[in-house]
């Protein structure tokens, strides 16, 4: 026994004596150190030749120039684009991963057809020829049973050959339901257009501003073009300039500037309005502007002799600070010093529209804030605001109508926007699911497109927009995305994504010169898709008749190219048109409004006569049975258009906005205490349309009363990076129709909150 | 007492015997089995003959060019190849795959690379070859002569081609080419006083190659 033992150890030490003479355990812990350094599962792009392409991102309507860096044919970085007149090399966090949007899981890969129940997921795929006939088919026969009017169609963006292809089918088919994505931008153009006269888009000087009130505007938040406002922001801080931000919760922006007003929500009018009071009562105002190139500041009188109460009598009689105070719950002595050092300053700007500027809100609103830049003369000006030409350049001649167009072409619209009630407003996408689920317009809606645009995420009351869907026979959709639109529809006819395909990107929001970019193919297509484009022209070639013949172009690109026209080749080299010289006009010419000058008071406050203009935007729901205000609250990592985050963003939410699946709703701790809530307890919210399991988080950062969400979760589709973390706010909350727009301008909706 | 002297007597060769089977069976684990089971064998897609293009073609740089930004293009992409080879040229078998499977299907050719380095190292071919002016033959040998691709060796575990440690067991080596470890970069550069006081031996240095 124990010389077999004794053995087994003279085994064991012979072995071990030659192991390490032998080139094993030295071999074995070099391998297994390269092995950890180089993962195998880590994913390396392959060499190759490296190659750069200038393209503009399309994934929100800031319009940046990227650089994109290929290898050989594939997309490994984006980048901004050096120089650019929007981001000049700057990216934002979706920018940057958009990527992950071309190679991601959430692509539609080739034309599909629901073969299961709605939003159950059961796809079959078919040919390009046999998804655009079975568009052709049905529509053609919608139309020929005498209901042309009863298609409609939702685009992303307003302006650009796409969404004009979309409003010329429409046209040429016989309907009137086209409608386009709302956001501040609207509220601007008609801003704009009551106060200036002018078919105009807002341009800010932001960099050039020296005092800068912003009434909500996220301006790291995503308000505007992003990145352009992270670097105005950056200037404003490099150069000693003053950022006030007024807004109810304490934002990024809010903490980042150099004062934060916290005002009740809802209520950043009454304290723009109060400023103009002591502005005026102080004799601050820029009286050369006032005096020579305004309108309706005294009272005046109208061709009939009637007489109506000027800007001055109208501020003076309800907006002193005191007044305003007890209405927006800040300081008097605060609104006389904000509204002096404003007034002061060399170039003051004031900003509005709430956090990216999603929901078009009030307009009155607009018009009040617009007014305080009047006063102060910030109009067409270094650092003011700019009224750019709205882009002009999609020129065709008006396709040809037959019989039943026409027809259809004279039915009221279903969202309301049009008759007496909304004279300036093209189009009202947040009315578009009452209309239809209320039948007002006397007809029924029975087809709808979508292209560009998310209406089952991103119109608010969800319910009653999926009961709109559900009442719609049949939806196509054009997007590139498994997005929640696609996941209901009952048709896809998936478009090449930004990085893919070419088109014309118009007027970066809040750019203060006109610009075209265009978006170029920065790979070929991945997938089995087509631009959206060419598949609108193949289905109305199929339907044939007047409607084929308004497409007479023989390609998307030859349309596109034939519509340019001389700036094509520029575009082509360079991606993007800039007018270099471009300066705004002097405020001599810059009006066009019946008086030639800025109007302080306008048609649309006689068009309201009837309506309560001043007051506060009501929000749906009753104190007594909602006691708290929700709001909505935007954030850079939190996607909350059309495009969902991506997985690369979806890691960078902090854990004070989602921990796992649930999203913490903010209150004030004396809030909170008062309903025996604390931080981390999971809660119910209960808002007049909705109800959602959340956490709490407690924060000083919002009012007593108010609480908050954050916008871009409770994805439903898309993909499982995203899906189902949280709660979409839109969900919780209803529009309100502007009384002058007809734009939802809901800030908020009543809420309750209790222990689940 | 006695015990212990019983042992002495009949043990003590018994212990050297196993000693020695020990080291014996260790040795020829470490020596024989161990390269076997840590490299596997793949043959390239179809053989290259490197000696008949440089007949034609004159010099390595005809197909392994360096890019107008410098870089370095590596193995050929069939672009390239496409030039002469729309068609099948000469008889043999390895043209005939080629061109049927590959030229005619404009699908890339999967070339195994003997030489490449793992994804932790970046070798700037343009700073050696341009700027230094090396032939390429210096590190990797004749083999614009060879008229056959060898079996391309890789390792089980770190998935690299074996010659980036060489052929011998024990990282012996002749000429430049028989391994290609971070040693082999130093000495080289210590041989001919490549800057030996500037970014290879100050502070972050290491990202100079390992980025």
């Amino acid at each position: 026994m124990n010389i077999a033992r004794r053995s087994f150890l003279a085994f064991l030490i012979g072995g071990a004596a030659g192991t390490a003479l032998s080139p094993l355990p030295w071999k074995l812990t070099d391998d297994l150190s390269i092995w950890t350094q180089t993962w195998p599962w880590t994913p390396v792009p392959p060499d190759g030749e490296y190659s750069y392409v200038n393209s503009v991102c399309t994934l929100c309507p800031g319009g940046c120039g990227i650089t994109v860096r290929k290898v050989d044919n594939r997309a490994v970085k984006i980048e901004g684009m050096a120089g650019h007149p929007v981001n000049d090399g700057g990216i934002c966090i979706l920018g940057a991963s958009g990527l992950q949007l071309l190679y991601g899981p959430r692509r539609v890969k080739a034309p599909m057809r629901r073969v299961g129940e709605r939003g159950e997921g059961k796809w079959e795929t078919i040919s390009w020829d046999e998804a655009i006939a079975a568009a052709a088919e049905k529509l053609e026969g919608i139309r020929s049973a005498g209901n042309p009017q009863g298609v409609a169609c939702m685009v992303g963006d307003r302006y650009g050959t796409v969404p004009s292809l979309f409003e010329r089918f429409m046209t040429a088919y016989g309907s009137p339901n086209f409608m386009s994505d709302a956001a501040i931008e609207d509220s601007y153009r008609i801003t704009l257009n009551l106060m200036h006269g002018k078919n105009a888009i807002p341009g800010f000087d932001a960099g050039n501003a020296d005092f800068v009130v912003s009434f909500g505007s996220g301006v790291i938040e995503g308000w505007g073009s992003p990145v352009r406002m992270f670097l105005a922001h950056g200037k404003w801080k490099d150069e000693n300039k003053t950022l006030v931000q007024v807004e109810p919760r304490l934002s990024n922006t809010a903490a980042k500037a150099d004062k934060w007003v916290a005002v009740q929500p809802g209520t950043e009018a009454v304290l723009a309005l109060s400023m103009a009071y002591v502005i005026i009562k102080e004799n601050l105002y820029d009286k050369s502007f006032v005096a020579e190139n305004a309108a309706a500041f005294e009272d005046w009188r109208d061709d009939e002799g009637k007489t109506y109460p000027g800007f001055k009598t109208f501020v003076l009689n309800g907006f002193s600070p005191a007044d305003a105070s007890k209405v927006t719950g800040v300081d008097p002595s605060l609104i006389v010093s904000l509204a002096r050092s404003f007034a002061g300053a060399e170039k003051p700007l004031a900003l509005c529209g709430r956090g990216k500027g999603n929901t078009p809100g009030s307009l009155h609103e607009f018009m009040a804030v617009h007014a305080l830049n009047g006063l102060v003369g910030a109009i067409n000006r270094p650092g003011g605001v700019w009224a750019i030409d709205v882009p002009d350049y999609v020129t065709w001649p008006k396709p040809g109508l037959d019989e039943a167009a026409r027809a259809g072409l004279e039915k009221p619209r279903v969202d309301g926007a049009d008759g007496g009630a909304y004279p300036y407003t093209e189009s009202i996408i947040s009315g578009f699911a009452d209309g239809v689920n209320s039948g007002s317009a006397g007809y029924g809606v029975e087809a709808l497109l979508v292209s560009g645009a998310n209406p089952l995420y991103t119109l608010r009351d969800a319910q009653a927009v999926r009961k709109a869907f559900d009442s719609i026979g049949f939806v196509v959709s054009f997007s590139s995305y498994m997005d929640e639109t696609a996941a209901q529809a009952d048709l896809i006819l998936p478009n090449h994504t930004y990085l893919e395909r070419r088109q014309d990107v118009p007027a970066p929001f809040g750019l203060n010169m006109p610009v075209i970019g265009m978006s170029r193919p920065v790979v070929p297509p991945q997938f089995d898709t087509r631009q959206v484009g060419d598949s609108l022209m193949g289905i109305a070639r199929k339907m044939g008749g007047s409607v084929g013949d308004a497409f007479g172009w023989e390609s998307y690109e030859a349309c596109l190219k034939e519509t340019m026209g001389a700036a094509w080749e520029t575009l082509e080299k360079d991606g993007i048109l800039v007018k270099a010289d471009y300066a705004p006009e002097g405020w001599g010419e810059a009006f066009n409004t019946p008086s030639k000058k800025f109007q302080f008071f306008t048609g649309a406050y006689r068009h309201g006569e009837n309506k309560d203009l001043m007051s506060q935007m009501k929000i749906e729901g009753e104190a007594a049975d909602f006691p708290l205000i929700l709001i909505p609250y935007d954030s850079m990592r939190l996607a909350s258009g059309p495009v969902a985050d991506t997985p690369f963003m979806a890691k960078t939410i902090e854990e004070d906005v989602l921990i796992h699946d649930d999203v913490y709703v903010q209150v004030n701790p004396a809030t909170a205490a008062s309903l025996n809530l604390r931080e981390g307890k999971v809660a119910e919210l209960t808002t007049p349309v909705g109800k959602a399991r959340v956490r709490v988080h407690l924060s000083e950062g919002i009012g007593e009363g108010v609480i908050a969400l954050p916008t871009g979760l409770g994805h439903w589709a898309n993909s499982k990076y995203i899906a189902g973390k949280g709660v979409n706010v839109n969900r919780l909350m209803s529009p309100v129709a502007d009384p002058v727009s007809g734009l939802d301008a809901a800030w908020g909706i009543r809420a309750k909150l209790a222990r689940a | 007492m006695s015990t212990v002297k019983a042992k002495d007597d009949g043990a003590g060769g018994f212990i050297i015997l196993f000693f020695i089977l020990g080291f014996v069976a260790s040795m020829i684990l470490g020596w024989i089995v161990f390269p076997k089971l840590l490299y596997s064998q793949k043959e390239q897609p179809f053989n290259f003959d490197h000696a008949i293009h440089m007949d034609m073609v004159g010099a390595c740089e005809s197909c392994h060019f360096f890019r107008d930004d410098g870089t370095f293009s590596g193995i050929p992409k069939l672009a390239q190849c496409i030039d002469c080879h729309q068609d099948v040229q000469g008889f043999t078998k390895d043209e005939e795959i080629f061109v049927n499977e590959y030229v005619r299907n404009y699908r890339e050719v999967p070339w195994l690379i003997y030489s490449e380095q793992p994804d932790c190292v970046y070798f700037s071919h343009s700073a050696h070859v341009l700027s230094g002016g090396m032939e390429c033959k210096t590190c990797h040998g004749p083999i614009a002569e060879t008229e056959t691709s060898r079996p391309y060796e890789y390792n089980r575990i770190t998935g690299y081609s074996r010659d980036i440690w060489g052929k011998s067991m024990l990282g012996l080596k002749k000429n430049p080419w028989d391994r290609m470890k971070m040693d082999d970069c130093a000495e080289c550069h210590r041989e001919n006083g490549v800057k030996q006081n500037s970014a290879q031996t100050h502070k972050g240095a290491c990202f100079v190659c390992h980025k």
